[in-house]
């Protein structure tokens, strides 16, 4: 191999491109004498992988997939968590006021006392959103985390160190999802006709 | 339903934890204690004497449905009425759920009215 090939040149910065060079190295060297227009043909090709090998290094490197790992979905998740715990404390700041609420019902005449309790029933139905979308979030979450350790793996910086543990993968932990999108659920009233049939 | 029946309620969100809790309140159940997940669940209920569990699904490390499988596997447990309240809404998790045993099934978001009826068709209307 010439000495001056990109291929041949390049500090091996993976296993897998050791590889490459060994075996180009290896078809080369068994080469000897004049060469024929087939092996001159093969190694026109083989430069050409050595050339795009070269330039898929470089353009890895120009991903910047640290910024991607250690800034922007770790930013991305953190802001998520966030936005979950300001709806929880919002969330609890409601339910304070619907305990006052209802503390006051206690002590007013009994029609107001029952329409302080409906809208208080109501005011706990509607804050079960906070459920919802948090269980919304930690999918979003679930799937940049995902992304991140793909990217990580992709680029050859994945470390076993960095994976998290497996959970066990039990019925209930494979079936989990959280809420489904509009529609694609079934309703309550259709979970009551499944359980009725069984 | 005998008001004073101690109640678990078991969601990993203490949000909901309380919006149950009160939503029990105004059905004058006021025997509850709480879990936030099913292994903690499954602890208490050993620990103790439940006559009605109130469980979500999507907990870790033990979900609800396996805290389920547990509690029906359990000779002391396993008549432990159970219901579970959950956003998991895909017909596979309700029989998945029926098939352990399961009680009656919620999906989120529910109503007061909803979950007045199901204790009621579980527990009886006493």
């Amino acid at each position: 191999m010439p000495d001056g090939h990109p291929a041949a040149n390049a500090p091996p910065s993976s296993a897998e491109d050791a590889r490459i060079e060994a075996a180009v190295r290896a078809v080369l060297g068994s080469m000897a004498g004049d060469l024929s227009a087939t092996e001159a043909a093969l190694l026109a090709e083989l430069e050409g992988l050595g050339r795009t090998v070269a330039r898929a290094k470089q353009e890895i490197a120009r991903l910047k997939v640290d910024d991607i790992t250690e800034s922007h979905i770790p930013s991305a998740t953190d802001e998520l968590d966030a936005i979950v715990d300001h709806t929880a404390q919002a969330t609890n700041e409601i339910l304070d006021c619907c305990e006052v609420l209802e503390k006051v019902a206690g002590r007013v005449a009994k029609e107001d006392a029952e329409a302080l309790q409906g809208v208080t029933t109501r005011i706990y139905e509607a804050c079960s959103f906070q459920d919802i979308t948090g269980q919304r979030i930690g999918k979003v979450v679930t799937a940049l985390k995902a992304i991140e350790a793909r990217v990580a793996s992709v680029t050859g910086r994945f470390m076993e160190g960095r994976a998290p543990e497996p959970e066990a993968e039990t019925e209930g932990r494979r079936l989990a999802e959280g809420p489904q999108l509009p529609g694609a659920g079934v309703s309550q009233a259709d979970i009551d006709r499944l359980l009725a049939d069984f | 339903m005998d008001k004073n029946t101690p109640v678990l309620i078991v969601d990993d969100y203490k949000t909901m934890l309380r919006i149950i809790r009160n939503l029990l309140k105004q059905l004058d159940i006021e025997n509850v204690e709480e879990a936030t997940d099913g292994q903690e669940a499954l602890n208490k209920l050993r620990a103790g004497n439940f006559g009605l569990v109130i469980s979500d699904w999507n907990m870790a490390p033990m979900t609800g449905l396996d805290l389920l499988k547990e509690v029906r596997a359990d000779t002391k447990l396993k008549d432990t009425p159970f219901i579970m309240i959950t956003a998991e809404s895909k017909t596979e998790n309700v029989v998945a759920a029926k098939a352990a045993g399961v009680s009656n099934y919620i999906v989120k978001p529910f109503n007061a009215e909803t979950l007045r009826e199901k204790i009621e068709k579980v527990m009886g209307n006493a």
